[in-house]
């Protein structure tokens, strides 16, 4: 479902990160959700409408309004230069309600997050969460510079909410952070995939269970270079270009595909290849190392192609 | 003996695969007497996962397990009784401990209930079938458990209704469910019989 909304507020964070407020124009409660969840803005420019997901910021209780932090990619596809070059207090904009796939596993006795960079956006809905139904966790921070921590002007301060500044030699040691948490602990991480891998390896030689070791990386697309691609029902032939996902070609094509987080991680898009001539550049969090190299299967909202014919399923 | 094979059946009751050891990893462990026999076979197949093994006995002696030594060994008469030791186990615990139980489906039930409770996802609960294969069962009437059932249908202990064994299980509470026989045709009981793996 869509949601017109408006742009109430505009707020720089860091000279990157930008946060913007929505409302309903006519004061209307808009629907509540849980900590972790996203939405999709569309940003449409010309006669092609790019969506990006962005994890809301705001209270999950509070209909009032939903919040978002977007990070200025300056080598992205533009999405993220849409939402800080064009769009100003007083703008209309269309929005998907919201949905989750990084949901808090409530029936853990203590959590602990771990954001790095932009990815500490999904952590500041979940906290509220969290203080709302008392539940202990701990939350670390993890930025290079002060001046790139756009998080810190969102965080209250509490003894249980640690900023780890790099440049400032606070470095942060997930093993620390890891060892000792007591039984029925379970780690939220978001942030750079490297951050991501080093939780996950960490947790596991420390003996946690998978099922307590959660994670979300979904990333805006990549641009890349344009290429063509086949749909076999039509034999319709579609240019995908270097600033727009397959995704987004597709859709400028009324080829209709499913999706929900436009960023590799809910496995939604995913779509059968007919025939491949050449490489499938997999950007996608979703598909495992041997699906990726079996080139039969392709997630249109991260992954391009590198070669001469790529026809897809649909 | 060994775990014991159930007959395949609904996706809710609970399955068994029997212990493995993960190693010298801070352990807790818990069995009854036919369940002791399943830390003693664990231990024989790796002496040092009873290193840092904390074992609740829960109806029988110390002495079924003297080597090699667990880290310590709690006894308790029964289940009530080791409900608070095996809670503050679980509540003292580290991330990476492992959870091994043995003995009567009861017992698995019940401990996994309290785990479960405690955030430990279910999936990383170690356990293995031995001894009798009696239930504990909730009457979905009353809600009163009924311990060691053996046949089918069996009168509930609280209530006195005449209740089927079900396969229904309830993770949260460690007990089958229990429903009426006779709701619709008061007196009408089919046979008894003695419930089956
Ligand atoms: S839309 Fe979620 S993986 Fe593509």
């Amino acid at each position: 479902m869509k949601l017109a909304l408006k742009v109430t507020e505009v707020e720089t964070l860091s000279p990157l990160v930008k946060r913007f407020r929505f409302e309903d124009p006519t004061g209307a409660e808009l629907p509540v959700f849980s900590g972790g969840a996203h939405i999709t803005v569309e940003m449409p420019e010309g006669d092609i409408i790019r969506r990006n997901s962005y994890s809301l910021i705001s209270d999950p209780y509070d209909g009032s309004a939903y919040e978002i932090a977007v990070r200025r990619e300056d080598q992205g596809r533009g999405g993220s230069l849409y939402m800080h070059t064009k769009v100003s207090e007083g703008d209309e904009i269309t929005v998907s309600t919201p949905s989750n796939l990084f949901q808090l596993d409530l029936r853990a006795r203590k959590h602990v997050l771990i954001g790095g960079g932009i990815g500490i956006t999904p952590f500041l809905s979940q906290l509220k969460q969290l203080d709302m139904e008392q539940k202990p966790y701990e939350l670390h921070y993890a930025a290079r510079t002060r001046d790139e921590a756009a998080g810190l002007k969102l965080l209250p301060e509490a003894a249980h909410i640690h900023v780890h500044i790099s440049d400032e030699g606070a470095r942060m040691d997930i093993g620390a952070i890891l060892d000792g948490q007591p039984l029925g602990t379970h780690v939220y991480t978001c942030g750079p995939e490297g951050l991501i891998e080093a939780v996950a390896d960490q947790a596991a030689r420390l003996n946690w269970p998978e099922t307590a070791v959660h994670s979300e990386a979904f990333t805006a697309p990549p641009p890349g270079e344009p290429f063509d691609v086949v749909v076999k029902s039509t034999g319709q032939s579609i240019t995908v270009k270097a600033d727009q996902s397959l995704l987004e070609a597709l859709e400028e094509a009324k080829v209709k595909v499913e999706y929900s987080c436009r960023g590799g991680a809910c496995g939604r898009c995913q779509t059968k290849v007919t025939t491949c001539d050449g490489r499938i550049l997999h950007n996608d969090h979703w598909l495992s190392e041997d699906e990726r190299g079996a080139q039969q299967d392709i997630m249109p909202c991260m992954s391009r192609f590198k070669g001469t014919r790529l026809e897809l399923d649909l | 003996m060994p775990n014991t094979e159930f007959t395949p059946s609904i996706p809710s009751r609970p399955t068994y695969t029997g212990l493995v050891s993960q190693g010298a990893a801070p352990a807790i462990m818990v069995a009854d007497e036919a369940g002791a026999g399943a830390l003693i076979d664990l231990a024989a197949s790796d002496a040092s996962v009873m290193d840092h093994a904390h074992v609740v006995l829960i109806g029988c002696g110390v002495d079924v397990l003297r080597t090699p030594a667990p880290a310590a060994v709690h006894e308790a008469p029964d289940f009530e009784a080791a409900t608070p030791v095996i809670t503050q186990l679980l509540g003292e615990a580290r991330m990476g401990t492992q959870l091994y139980l043995a003995g009567s489906e009861g017992l698995i039930g019940h401990v996994s209930a309290i785990a479960f409770a405690q955030g430990l996802p279910l999936d990383v609960i170690q356990s293995e079938h031995r001894g009798p294969i009696a239930r504990r069962m909730q009457c979905v009437h009353c809600k009163g458990i009924t311990e060691d059932v053996t046949t089918d249908p069996f009168t509930c202990s609280h209530c006195g209704l005449t209740l089927f064994v079900r396969d229904h299980f309830s993770r949260r509470l460690g007990v089958f469910q229990g429903v009426c026989v006779d709701a619709e045709t008061p007196g009408v009981v089919p046979e008894t019989v003695e419930i089956r793996p």
